[in-house]
């Protein structure tokens, strides 16, 4: 999957601007920006929804501009705000989008038994959606986006309002996914979720690309955005840790303090001289390298 | 802006499969609904009968009156609200994201409210077979049925472009069509006694070589040579379906 120049413009508003990126074959990619970045406008451009008005993608080597029904036929879609038809079950749901992909009649049918019961709602596949849960209707959205077997899976912010169990049961199923080879391309609020599932992601940002890596090597070009954890055996007022060299920022998390810092070495000699002076006692310490949302926040920023 | 429809690289039996697909979904989702009979029955019969009170109309001319109503109103009934309903109900970006086009989604809208238009027609028909009125021109009737109910179906389909989500703003709009159509067409006064300058506006109307094709199939009496209103159903059906492409290509990005 790679988009080239894609750019889209909305009256005097520029949606998405000139980007660029790459998906490699069997990647798990996420795509990670605040709300308005441009990550939903970027989605259905490469999805064929609507269309560039600079630029374009190709999706297993197909132009999206000039060969958008072939390009859509190798893609399993699952759009943000999508919905299935609650007045149909569960099963004619998938029996419709299989159709609409040109899934043979046996195809379909064993292929969505399989992905039913995979995602916990084969018991439920005679009921109207109307009827589902919200978790259950993502689950049902999921199963739809895979009728067609896709080699290319697109997902905008599957997990987003879930309950802790179909969020769950979707993020092991993308697991299960890209150990298959299927190429993802997600977008996500959720940082602990794109560390956790991606191999790359991008940060996107005001319609620009402010970054594109794996997430440990954005990690460790943050250096700044390293932390140290600590908790003493009382509380401390936090001005009187401004004084420590090294410091960039501190902040409260909780009974813990974050120390933000350039050189961890240093500040931990610092903070056990801090606690003997003022006979605290130390009674937790971690080391903390920044976390994607960390990298998040300084990308997006101000800008 | 738009969404593609590039059939070119796509086998167009394939397509067709799949908007077939799309008319079932319809079918299920917004036809098997009270709407249909309302729209495509009990209006029709409602409209002539207030129109029969205190006159004496012969009963083929009734026949031939209530198919084309029947015809024209269900027909049009359920097509232009459905893409404001997917729409509104969520279900649109997930069609148009699937490996159709706007043509084959637009044809599967079509061919539900085809097979409706045509499937209730029977009820007035039967109707006049019941009380005693004869076909002269079976074929003829049946090829009239279908362009027309094709024809109306084409003519929702494009009504239904108008790029709002909410169902009731299409709905009046298509009533803002509907009506003045049906006035215009021959179907309360035959064509030959409307008056001279009322005749070329309703041969703009395609409503009016239905009404002419059916009076010839039951009456035995026409105002346009049939070839014609073939052509002319034909004609206005292709013209429709083309417009409702390229306005739902240009809208489309407008409803998701």
């Amino acid at each position: 999957m790679e988009a080239t120049d894609l750019t889209k413009r909305y009256g005097s508003i520029m949606a998405v601007d000139h980007i660029s990126f790459r998906v490699e074959h069997g990647e798990f990619f996420g795509f990670l920006g605040p709300n308005g970045a441009g990550k939903t406008t970027t989605i259905r451009m490469l999805t064929g929804v609507i269309k560039p008005d600079f630029g374009t993608a190709h999706i297993m080597g197909y132009d999206i501009r000039k060969e958008s029904l072939r390009a859509k036929q190798v893609l399993g879609i699952l759009p943000e705000m999508a919905n299935a038809y609650v007045d149909l079950t569960a099963w004619q749901n998938l029996m419709f989008q299989s159709e609409l992909y040109g899934v043979s009649k046996k195809a379909r049918e064993k292929r969505a038994v399989e992905l039913l019961r995979k995602l916990g709602l084969y018991d439920r596949k005679d009921q109207a959606v109307k009827g589902f849960s919200k978790g259950m209707k993502q689950r049902l959205l999921l199963c739809m986006a895979l009728v067609n077997d896709p080699r290319i899976l697109v997902l905008d912010e599957p997990t987003t309002g879930l309950d802790v169990q179909s969020a769950r049961l979707i993020r092991e199923m993308l697991q299960h996914l890209a150990r298959t080879g299927v190429t993802i391309f997600l977008t996500t609020h959720n940082m602990e979720e794109a560390s956790q599932l991606c191999d790359r992601v991008a940060i996107i940002n005001n319609g620009r690309i402010a970054a594109v890596d794996r997430p440990e090597k954005l990690r460790a070009a943050t250096k700044e955005l390293e932390s140290i954890e600590i908790a003493f055996d009382r509380p401390i007022e936090i001005g009187s840790l401004s004084g420590l060299s090294n410091v960039i920022d501190a902040k409260k998390m909780g009974d813990k303090i974050r120390l933000y810092t350039t050189d961890p070495d240093d500040l931990i000699h610092q903070i056990v001289g801090y606690a003997k002076a003022r006979e605290l006692k130390i009674v937790a310490l971690n080391v903390l390298a920044p976390s994607l949302e960390d990298i998040f926040i300084k990308l997006t920023e101000g800008k | 802006m738009t969404v593609t429809w590039d059939l070119s690289n796509v086998r167009i039996s394939d397509q067709l499969k799949r908007a077939f697909a799309i008319c079932k979904k319809n079918i299920r989702v917004y036809y098997i609904k009270g709407p249909v009979i309302v729209f495509g029955i009990l209006i029709p019969l409602f409209l002539f009968g207030a129109f029969l009170i205190g006159r004496e109309i012969p009963p083929k001319f009734l026949v031939s009156s209530l198919m084309s109503m029947s015809v024209f109103f269900t027909a049009t009934a359920v097509a232009p609200a459905i893409m404001p309903w997917e729409g509104q109900a969520k279900t649109l970006e997930r069609l148009v994201s699937s490996p159709v086009s706007i043509a084959t989604i637009v044809l599967g809208d079509i061919f539900a409210s085809f097979l409706f238009g045509v499937l209730l027609s029977l009820v007035p028909f039967a109707l006049g077979l019941a009380i005693g009125v004869t076909v002269i021109d079976p074929a003829t009737l049946l090829t009239g049925v279908l362009l027309a109910s094709f024809c109306f179906s084409s003519l929702a389909a494009a009504l239904s472009t108008w790029p709002t989500n909410i169902p009731s703003n299409v709905m009046m709009l298509m009533t803002f069509v509907k009506f003045p159509l049906l006035f215009i067409s021959g179907i309360f006064v035959p064509i030959e006694k409307m008056p001279d300058w009322s005749r070329p506006v309703a041969s703009l109307s395609p409503l009016t070589y239905f009404v002419d094709l059916a009076r010839y199939s039951i009456e035995g009496i026409n105002h346009y040579p049939i070839s014609l209103s073939m052509v002319a159903l034909t004609a206005f059906s292709l013209l429709f379906f083309t417009l409702a492409v390229k306005l739902h290509e240009k809208n489309m990005p407008k409803r998701l």
